[in-house]
Formats: C-alpha cells, sequence, structure tokens
C-alpha cells in the first residue's frame, strides 16, 4: 500500500479532490476556451470621407442618411437619427469604442476604439454636416491643469456621484442599466458626455454646468485619479459593502486560522 | 445584630491549607515578592479571588476563541478611540478647509469633517489610528456573530446560561448601535446619507413619527444638535453599558464555568481544559497580540471608510453606493426589497409601512428573536437541568437546522443591501437581483432548514453506522469455507464514546384531553401545541447507539458487513417515518428509550 493510498481516508482528501478538480477543469477550460474574435475595421481602411464610413459602419442601425432606423418590433429603434448630435457625440461614442455597437444591449459598452482619431474626425464632420451641434471641445477646454480639482470636487458630487459613485467608480442603473466607471476616461471625452448626454446620461449643456465648471470636474477627477492610495489599497472604492465582505473572508479568515492553529498549541 | 469574626493569621493563610510545607528556604528575590504580596494581601484580601482565577480551568477550543476575537476587538476599540477623541472636534460650526488634502482645500464643511480630515491627513498616524478604530469595530461585530453561532449551534444557551445568551444579545444590538453612531460621526457625505435614513426611518413610526424626529436632532434635520448628542452615545453612553454589559458577560461564564464539548471524561459534572495559569493565560493573552496584530496589519494595507474621498456632508447629493456598515446592512436590503404600494394614505396621514417594516420593526425583531430563543425551546422540550456539555450540532438537527435558515434569512436581507453592487459587478439588471431576493428570502430559509436537517440526520446516521459496525478496511479476507469477507477495524472506546455520548430523544406525548374521570384538562390546548413542536423538533431523531445494539452487532461478528435487522418500531410511539439504517440488532433495540421522550433520558 503506498503512501497516497494510505491517506485516502485522511478528512482533507475530499477538499483536496475537490480543489484538483476544480484547478484541472479551469486549467483546462482556460486552454480550449474560444477566444473573442477580434475583426479587423479592413473595410475602413481605405474609405476617406466620413460619408462612405458612416454609411460602411453605422447605416445599418442608423440608416443610409442618417435618418435612423425601426426594428419593426413596436416603437424598438435599431439606432437613434444623428442630426444635430453634433461631432462631440460622435466623438465620444466611437472614440471610447460604444460605437459601432457589438451587439443589441440594454447600453453600448466602452471598449476598444475601432477607428483611427482621423476617420472619427471625418465621421464626425460628416454628421456635423447633417444639422448644427456640439463641436468637440478645444485642448483647452479639457486641460486638468486650468481647472479648480475642489470647486469640481464639489460639483461633482452635486451632479455625478450618485450615479457614478463618490470616486468614480461607477454605479448601477435599472434594469441592466448602468454609469460606468471614469477611471481612465480622458478629459475629452467626459467633457463630451457631459455636453451629449450619451445612453442614459442626462445633458448637462453649458447653461447647466459652465465650460470652466466642465474643467473643474475633469481636474477633480484626474486629481482623485493620481492622487496616492492614502489609506492603502482603496478596495475598488465601492463603499462599505466591500469592507464589510472584507472583514468576513480576510479578518476572519485569518484570525480563525490563528486560532485553530493556537488550539493545536496547547492540546 | 450581627458581628463578623476576624480570622487569626493573614488572610493567604487559610488558602494554604493541606498545602505540603516548603521544606526549603526560598530565595531573597521570592521573600521580596512574597514581602510586597503579603502587603497587598493584609490590606485588600485579594489572594482569594486572584487564586480563584488562576486556578479557574478553561477547556480549550478555536471555537471557543470567537467570542475572544470580540472581546480584544473591543478593546482594540476602546484603545484606538480614547486616541482619537483627543483631535475629533464634535461640531457642526462650519469651517473653511485649510488642510493639506488637496482636493477639499477651500471647501466649506463642519468642524467634525474638517477634525476628521486632520487626523486622516495632518496628524501623524491619525489614519493608522482611524483605521485600526474602524477595521476593529467591524471586527468586533463579524467576532461577535461568529461566536454567537457557536454558542447557538451548540446549544450553550441552555440552562444555567439563558441570562448569559440574552445579555450577549443585548450586547450585539448595542454593539451595531455604536458601530452606527460612530461610522455617522464624521459628517462625511456617505455617513450624512445614514443619519438622513435614520431620521427617515424614526419618521415612519405611526403617530409620534414626527416628534421623535424632531426630538433627536433638536429641531429640523440636520440642525447642529446631532454630531454632538452621536458624540457623546458614541463615546460615553453606549460604551459604559456596553462595557458593564460585557463585563456581567464574562463574570457569569466564570461563574457558570465554561462549557466544553463531549468527550472522554469529560461530564456535566467537570471542566477539562488548562488553569489559567499558566497555559490559558498564554494563549488568550498571546491571541490578543495576533488579534491586535492582524487588525493593524489591515488597516495599514487597506482603506476603509476613506471619508476624504466621500467629500463633506450637504443634504442635496447623495453618492451611489451609499451603504451601512455591514451589521446595518440587513435593514437597508429589507427596504429595498419592500414593495412601494406598503405604503398607505389614511385620512391624510400617511403609514409608511414600506420603511417602517424593514427598520422600525425587522430590527428588534432579529434581536427578540434571538434572545428568546433559549425560552422556546426550553418550553418545546420541557428540559429544565443544567447543561455544561456542548451538543454537536448534529445531534440536535432542528434546532441547527432553524439556525441555518435564520443565518440564510438574514444574510438575504444583509445581501439584498448591496444589490447595486451586485448589479454592476456582475452586469446584471438590478431589478432582476431584487426579485431574486424577494423570492429568495421566502424559498431559501425553508430549504436550509431542510437540507441542514438533513445533513445532520444522514451525519448521525453515519455516526451510528461507524460505531455499530467499524470502518472498512479495505482487506478482503477469505474464510476457511472459501467465503470472503472484508474486515472492519475496530474503534477505540475513546473514538466510539464521541459518537454515542449523546442522549436518545422522542417528541413528548399527548396526555389525554379528558382524565380517568371525563374531566376536561385546561391545559390541553397548550399542550396539544406543545406536543406538535415537540414532534416537530424530535419525530425523525436518530438516536445514539446503545449499549445493548453495540453487543447484538459485535454478536454478529464486527469482522463481517452486519446485515441490519428490520426496525422494531413499537417502542417509539409517534415516530412514523421508518429510516432504514437507523435500525439497531435484535429484541432490545429500545431499551433505554422510552415513549414519554425527552423525560426520560436513561443514560445506559
Amino acid at each position: 500500500m503506498n503512501a497516497l493510498a494510505a491517506r485516502r481516508r485522511h478528512p482533507a482528501a475530499i477538499a483536496i479532490l475537490l480543489m484538483l478538480g476544480l484547478l484541472v477543469t479551469g486549467f483546462a477550460y482556460a486552454a480550449v476556451a474560444p477566444q473573442p474574435a477580434k475583426a479587423e475595421t479592413s473595410s475602413a481602411e481605405d474609405v476617406a470621407a466620413g460619408k462612405q464610413l458612416f454609411q460602411a459602419n453605422c447605416a445599418s442601425c442608423h440608416g443610409v442618411n442618417a435618418e435612423g432606423r425601426a426594428t419593426g418590433n413596436g416603437d424598438k429603434i435599431a439606432g437613434p437619427a444623428l442630426a444635430g448630435v453634433g461631432a462631440a457625440a460622435v466623438d465620444f461614442q466611437m472614440g471610447t469604442g460604444r460605437m459601432p455597437m457589438r451587439a443589441p444591449a440594454v447600453q453600448a459598452p466602452r471598449g476598444e476604439t475601432q477607428f483611427t482619431q482621423e476617420e472619427i474626425d471625418k465621421v464626425g464632420a460628416y454628421i456635423a454636416s447633417l444639422a448644427p451641434g456640439p463641436a468637440v471641445p478645444s485642448e483647452e477646454d479639457v486641460d486638468p491643469t486650468k481647472g479648480d480639482p475642489a470647486k469640481g470636487g464639489e460639483l461633482f458630487r452635486v451632479n455625478c456621484a450618485m450615479c457614478h459613485n463618490f470616486a468614480g467608480s461607477g454605479g448601477a442603473l435599472t434594469r441592466g442599466k448602468y454609469a460606468p466607471s471614469l477611471e481612465g476616461v480622458s478629459g475629452k471625452h467626459i467633457y463630451e458626455a457631459m455636453e451629449t448626454g450619451p445612453q442614459s446620461m442626462p445633458v448637462f449643456n453649458d447653461g447647466n454646468i459652465a465650460p470652466e465648471d466642465k474643467r473643474d470636474i475633469i481636474a477633480f477627477l484626474k486629481t482623485i485619479e493620481d492622487a496616492p492610495q492614502q489609506g492603502g489599497h482603496a478596495l475598488g472604492s465601492l463603499g462599505p459593502v466591500t469592507e464589510g465582505w472584507f472583514a468576513w473572508f480576510f479578518g476572519l479568515g485569518i484570525l480563525v486560522a490563528a486560532a485553530v492553529w493556537l488550539g493545536q498549541k496547547s492540546a | 445584630m450581627s458581628t463578623e469574626s476576624i480570622p487569626a493569621g493573614r488572610p493567604a493563610d487559610r488558602l494554604r491549607d493541606g498545602d505540603t510545607p516548603v521544606t526549603h528556604a526560598p530565595s531573597a528575590a521570592a521573600r521580596k515578592v512574597g514581602g510586597v504580596a503579603g502587603w497587598i494581601d493584609d490590606r485588600t484580601n485579594g489572594a482569594r479571588g486572584i487564586n480563584y482565577l488562576l486556578r479557574k480551568v478553561f477547556p480549550h477550543h478555536w471555537s471557543f476563541m470567537l467570542g475572544e476575537i470580540a472581546m480584544y476587538s473591543l478593546i482594540i476599540c476602546l484603545l484606538s478611540g480614547a486616541l482619537l477623541t483627543i483631535w475629533f472636534v464634535p461640531s457642526a460650526g462650519h469651517t473653511v478647509y485649510d488642510g493639506s488634502y488637496v482636493p477639499l482645500r477651500g471647501t466649506q464643511m463642519s468642524e467634525a469633517y474638517a477634525s476628521t480630515l486632520d487626523i486622516s491627513f495632518d496628524v501623524k498616524g491619525g489614519l493608522l489610528i482611524r483605521q485600526i478604530h474602524h477595521w476593529a469595530a467591524l471586527m468586533f461585530l463579524v467576532g461577535l456573530t461568529v461566536h454567537m453561532f457557536r454558542v447557538f449551534f451548540t446549544g450553550a444557551f441552555r440552562k444555567p446560561r439563558e441570562l448569559n445568551w440574552v445579555i450577549g444579545t443585548v450586547l450585539a444590538l448595542l454593539a451595531a448601535i455604536e458601530g452606527f453612531a460612530g461610522y455617522s460621526l464624521p459628517d462625511d457625505l456617505l455617513s450624512g446619507t445614514g443619519i438622513r435614513a435614520m431620521e427617515g426611518f424614526v419618521q415612519t413610526a405611526p403617530v409620534i413619527g414626527s416628534y421623535l424626529a424632531y426630538a433627536i436632532f433638536g429641531g429640523p434635520f440636520p440642525g447642529e444638535a446631532i454630531i454632538p448628542r452621536l458624540y457623546a452615545a458614541h463615546v460615553l453612553l453606549i460604551p459604559a453599558i456596553l462595557v458593564g454589559l460585557f463585563i456581567a458577560h464574562i463574570v457569569l461564564v466564570a461563574v457558570h464555568k465554561h462549557t466544553q464539548y463531549p468527550g472522554p471524561g469529560r461530564t456535566n459534572d467537570n471542566v477539562v481544559g488548562h488553569r489559567v495559569m499558566p497555559v490559558y493565560a498564554a494563549t488568550a493573552g498571546g491571541f490578543f497580540f495576533i488579534v491586535f496584530g492582524v487588525i493593524t496589519l489591515i488597516s495599514a494595507l487597506f482603506t476603509i471608510n476613506p471619508i476624504w474621498a466621500y467629500g463633506p456632508y450637504d443634504p442635496s447629493p447623495v453618492t451611489a453606493g451609499s451603504q451601512p456598515d455591514w451589521y446595518m446592512g440587513a435593514y437597508d436590503g429589507a427596504l429595498r426589497l419592500l414593495p412601494g404600494w406598503l405604503e398607505f394614505q389614511i385620512g391624510g396621514n400617511t403609514l409608511s409601512l414600506n420603511i417602517a417594516l424593514g427598520a422600525l420593526v425587522l430590527l428588534p425583531l432579529v434581536y427578540i428573536v434571538l434572545g428568546s430563543y433559549p425560552f422556546v425551546e426550553k418550553w418545546v422540550t420541557g428540559d429544565d437541568r443544567e447543561h455544561h456539555l456542548l451538543d454537536r450540532p448534529r445531534n440536535n438537527p432542528t434546532r441547527t437546522g432553524i439556525g441555518m435558515a435564520g443565518i440564510v434569512a438574514y444574510s438575504v436581507f444583509m445581501f439584498a443591501a448591496g444589490n447595486d453592487i451586485m448589479a454592476i459587478k456582475l452586469g446584471m439588471s438590478i431589478n432582476d437581483i431584487t426579485w431574486v431576493f424577494r423570492i429568495g428570502l421566502f424559498v431559501l430559509p425553508p430549504l436550509a432548514f431542510w437540507v441542514t436537517k438533513r445533513i445532520c440526520l444522514s451525519l448521525q446516521r453515519r455516526d451510528r453506522d461507524l460505531a455499530l459496525h467499524a470502518r472498512e478496511s479495505g482487506r478482503i479476507i477469505r474464510g476457511a469455507d472459501g467465503s470472503f469477507h472484508e474486515r472492519h477495524d475496530d474503534l477505540t472506546d475513546y473514538e466510539r464514546w464521541i459518537l454515542v455520548q449523546h442522549e436518545p430523544v422522542a417528541p413528548l406525548q399527548l396526555e389525554p384531553e379528558y382524565d380517568e374521570n371525563g374531566v376536561a384538562r385546561p391545559a390541553a390546548r397548550k399542550d396539544r401545541l406543545r406536543a406538535k413542536l415537540s414532534h416537530f423538533y424530535f419525530k425523525d431523531a436518530v438516536n445514539p447507539v446503545t449499549p445493548a445494539e453495540l453487543a447484538a452487532a459485535h454478536h454478529d461478528g464486527q469482522q463481517a458487513e452486519a446485515i441490519e435487522a428490520p426496525f422494531d418500531y413499537e417502542g417509539i410511539e409517534g415516530d412514523s417515518d421508518h429510516t432504514p439504517g437507523n435500525g439497531g440488532v435484535g429484541a432490545d433495540t429500545n431499551a433505554g428509550r422510552g415513549g414519554i421522550g425527552s423525560a426520560s433520558r436513561l443514560r445506559e
């Protein structure tokens, strides 16, 4: 009888077998799982004009002339009409990889940008030519060094934190919609989002939040993003839920392990 | 009038009665220590008490240290809290921040918030102390909760410890309130939202609600009074009660003696373990430093309650992810689960049951149910004896099942408070998650009860099987006549004792509603309920192997796989659940298991 067989009735044997099984399954799955397809937009490469780009990439949902399209299923639309949304909306949606949308969903998720900035600018120029709309902000408009982070923090807490969370970590909305995390979003895209109100977000136009105030908000977000983690690892900046979870799993786990260890010492 | 006589000699001399006299002369150092100790004892008579304490025996098991986690966390909270009071300013007075945290410089805020920012950024080590205080508070509540689980599942709350269970329940409630008062003090955006929620809960009290809220806040929300008031409650009033009750809790443990797990040599009349001096003092003292060290390490590495990120409180904004600390989460979760149509208009007045049920009703209800459980169980079982030996959780499947159902119900409420975090992290719809919890609240606790009970019964049957037939060794032996059988390794008496030591139980039997003269007994209705509940508790009890069964199994041949005879049910009335595998062998299976239930507890 070898050493392994002798321990097959050990109380930990089942736990170890289960762990082994899970590990093997996990690694096997990771090895053979289908990789997400990375579609190259080869068709876009040789298209110069924004309209051509639009018709090739956007028209299937937004209509050949950006007039919007219905799905034919009740009042659901495939894509809204785009006259008047302006170049800022195009720059935000395409620049953050939300458009072209990969699949119908309650909300377009942020993703890899599918187009170069030049191509996006061309589509933006085409959309802006349909009807006047908000333009892409200048670099000075979104320069965080020119803003006041403290004032931006106040504006952020009053206007943004209820959806995006106090640290811009994101939050849930109804029926699977959500306010995304703002971490790593460029100042330009933050500005454009406020100006155009993408997806579930309301529009904060210049009458609502002045351009300088928008820059203050960008300054605040960049300040807290670059700030050191004063208290140690921030646990996702999600509030007391993760703290409680941490106390139960790690705090209690470590202390119980210590208690078991001490118990064995004295026995 | 009575006179007290003063015994001759030193008080400590009485303790030495019967000691073997010291033959060698004590060393100079020992004489010096003895001299000081004797001087103190002459004036305080302290040797008696210290002798009692140092020689007290505590049984050892890791699960007995869960309460110590709570105790030590409380001590850490008291120490770190005392430090924080030096710098914290409990005032709602307005100020403009000019400390070293840039994103808030020049912002209007309260002095309470500004001083908490100063503790975090401008007092050396202040942030660490703050985080130790908060993490220790979370660990206090966690430790207290798992300690309560241990006491519940092992039946340690039974006579004579019911009172201590009630004290523990009150401690748990006070700890939660203390925690709420504490995290509400810094006056940051999150804590202000919590106070606003609390004001809303108070307002839902029918008739008196708005008056009560005005009284608590000294006027309309938020006012300037709430922070000093919470401060007084948090650093003075509640800690005083908390520490007082905690001392009573510990004194009662010493008076009752600590319970112990069953085992060879452990009875209801002894305590097997180590004396306080030196072993128990060393493990318990060492564990204090482990707890302090682990909490400090966590506090040094992981942020808790980043008040600087929340910003100062202002009644208009609310941040996404506004939750209370975990021990208040269940009530927040209840509010998220309660449907809105529970708000009624009655004659121009609003009755907000959609809020009142989750806050004003659920919170006290949790602690009332907890505190009253020992008395309910005592009434159902009719068991009025003292218990110093713990139950193994499996040996009381119904209690264990009830406990698990309770934990699951509480957890559903608690997890529901995180429905938005789950929605965003799991990419699901918050509405669907809420509905899953709503349905789960009604489905999961009974399911947990049933599953737990079945697991316990299976474990008990396995114990019976092991006691009767021992372990299969895997060695096949060929007999002289060509037959094959598998040898079973025998259990030692110590191993078997654990499996058979518990008491057999059976449901209470109903006394006839009319006595022999045809006169109705007035207590019949109450007894019917009691018998029904007793049936619920014990109807499918798997009782321990009796010596007669063991002898029969051995007679059958320990070496061979014993073939069980059909079970003879006549002896146990009211047991309709035929459980194969539960049976004994032979005719005197039911010896020692009377039909009159738990009142008959013969141990053979």
